[in-house]
């Protein structure tokens, strides 16, 4: 073990992992990452916690994280190099440490023009590449990236992400490859709607025995509405939900279309499940975490096994 | 070459607002072959302050000069026996002319009639793009010859973000995704193999975070 992550445990002994996430609030109040706290504890094993997501100011992630933490679940501490240089970076990374977080997953970020703050300047002294290696870095040799040594360590569970929707669709699994080798030991991908790519990317992940190196959970979303199933398609770089999806969602009655969004994402979770290499679902409900627990439970996935 | 753009007339009205008599000063480098800082455009922007200004009644008056290059002190002195005779200068020139002129006259105010806006290269007539952010670390040899630095919204290092659809940039669908070009020029030349190093963590400390920059080359001084 490399950290006392409940998250490497799961996935460690073997079980197929689940995960979900949610976003802090736009203000001081913890009571809304307590309120979302409450519907996932004990219905995943860990709880991504986003880092300013689309650029959009929150309550910082590790803050989050901690709150999380404090009422028993594992948060996944998400951190994007848009907003730190590696001082700031390696800076939280050790905070992060000392208030017991021990799982990260690495990114680089959407950018800035995306938020509420489209003047700021970004940063990107690191990319998430390099964001994986200075954590195994500071985890495994205790040294920082400017070569001094650090006391202690960062016992940090490291993830990154994987979009298998973006292009070039080739190299997707190249710098999955990266990301592993850089020190990846578990992956969340991008929202999964087109089954049929992923299945293609995981083929190749599995020529290259990445499957092997590290754990991959695919990514879920539930759609709500055609109008947010058509927002994804076109408003979202890299996101890929075919039409036939779009269409049997249309195809309901409209009160009946969340429910099935809800069925879709039951069916993406077991179809997911079935393809050999991956090892865990992370469900991103957007604003919609109460569905969560309904979503794993007819999925199959509760009761959830108690780490050892 | 340096790429800027003309400030809008207003801007430049309002700097030299509290002036009667101003020089308008060009530059025949690269603000010229970009069409923002040349003879012409010295000439264009000095009938637009007259013009305006006559309207408002409250003529301005203005000498036109436009300078082998701003970035020289040999050209810069060419103004010298003229400047004292005025109450401003609008350099149209790059950021650098602009600076050079004030540091070399600093009784008056010299004014940006310009924006300075990249490096970069003319992709067609009208049409001018950003090749090189000057990071004094060139890593062209690793990346097909396109840089990443200039080409991607979030100088990344290692491939393409997962914003990256259909050779568009997450930012802007209308701008290339940087990543996807080096990809597609490897690819052409057999070279993907490149794409499966981490290039490591840059060192800024060459480009502007290291603060202004200087070269100092002994065997060229006098």
């Amino acid at each position: 073990m490399t950290s006392d992550s409940r998250l490497e445990k799961i996935l460690e002994e073997g079980h197929f992992a689940v995960t979900s996430e949610c976003g802090p609030p736009r203000g001081v109040g913890p009571e809304v990452i307590q309120k979302k706290g409450e519907i996932l504890k004990g219905v995943v094993d860990s709880v991504n916690v986003t880092d300013n997501q689309t650029s959009v100011v929150r309550m910082s992630s590790w803050s989050a994280g901690v709150l999380l933490k404090q009422m028993g679940i594992n948060p996944v501490y998400q951190m994007v190099t848009r907003d730190r240089n590696r001082i700031a970076i390696q800076s939280d990374i050790l905070g992060a440490a000392s208030l017991g977080i021990n799982t990260i997953l690495c990114l680089s970020g959407d950018h800035q023009k995306f938020g509420d703050h489209e003047a700021a300047a970004n940063v990107y002294d690191l990319d998430s590449i390099h964001l994986i290696q200075t954590v195994k870095l500071m985890r495994d040799d205790k040294k920082f990236l400017g070569g001094d040594e650090l006391k202690g360590e960062p016992r940090m569970f490291i993830g990154a992400a994987a979009n298998p929707f973006a292009d070039p669709f080739e190299f997707r699994v190249v710098r999955l490859a990266k990301k592993i080798n850089a020190g990846a030991q578990f992956i969340q991908t991008q929202c999964i709607f087109n089954i049929e790519r992923f299945k293609k990317w995981m083929e190749m992940v599995r020529d290259r025995g990445l499957h092997e190196k590290a754990h991959i959970l695919g990514g879920v979303t539930p759609l709500k509405s055609i109008g947010m199933a058509k927002y994804i398609k076109n408003m979202v770089p890299g996101m890929d939900v075919p039409d036939e999806l779009i269409e049997r969602i249309k195809g309901v009655e409209k009160e009946k279309r969340a429910e099935e969004g809800i069925k879709i994402c039951i069916e993406t979770i077991q179809q997911v499940r079935e393809i050999e290499g991956v090892h865990g679902v992370h469900i991103m409900a957007i604003e919609w975490e109460e569905m969560v627990p309904r979503i794993a439970d007819e999925a199959g996935l509760l009761p959830r096994p108690a780490a050892q | 070459m340096v790429i800027g753009e003309g400030k809008p007339l207003q801007d430049v009205l309002a700097m030299v607002s509290q002036n009667k008599k101003i020089i308008v000063a060009g530059c025949r480098g690269c603000v010229t072959v970009c069409c923002a800082g040349g003879e012409k455009e010295v000439g264009v922007l000095s009938a637009a302050l007259n013009l305006a200004r006559q309207k408002d009644d409250n003529p301005i008056e203005i000498h036109e000069v436009t300078l082998e290059r701003q970035c020289d002190t040999e050209y810069l002195e060419q103004v010298r026996s003229f400047i004292d005779e005025y109450e401003a200068v609008v350099s149209i020139a790059c950021g650098a002319g602009v600076q050079f002129m004030a540091e070399m006259y600093r009784k008056i105010p010299i004014y940006p009639g310009i924006n300075t806006n990249f490096i970069g290269v003319t992709e067609q007539q009208g049409v001018w793009a950003e090749r090189c952010q000057a990071c004094g670390n060139c890593k062209l040899h690793f990346t097909g010859g396109i840089c990443p630095v200039t080409r991607c919204a979030k100088r990344l290092m290692n491939g393409p973000c997962g914003g990256s659809t259909q050779g568009k940039c997450e930012v802007d669908p209308e701008t290339t995704c940087g990543w996807q070009l080096i990809y597609d020029v490897l690819k052409e030349q057999g070279r993907l193999d490149k794409l499966e190093h981490i290039i490591p963590v840059s060192d800024w400390s060459t480009s502007r975070d290291g603060g202004p920059r200087r070269i100092v080359r002994e065997d060229l001084k006098l």
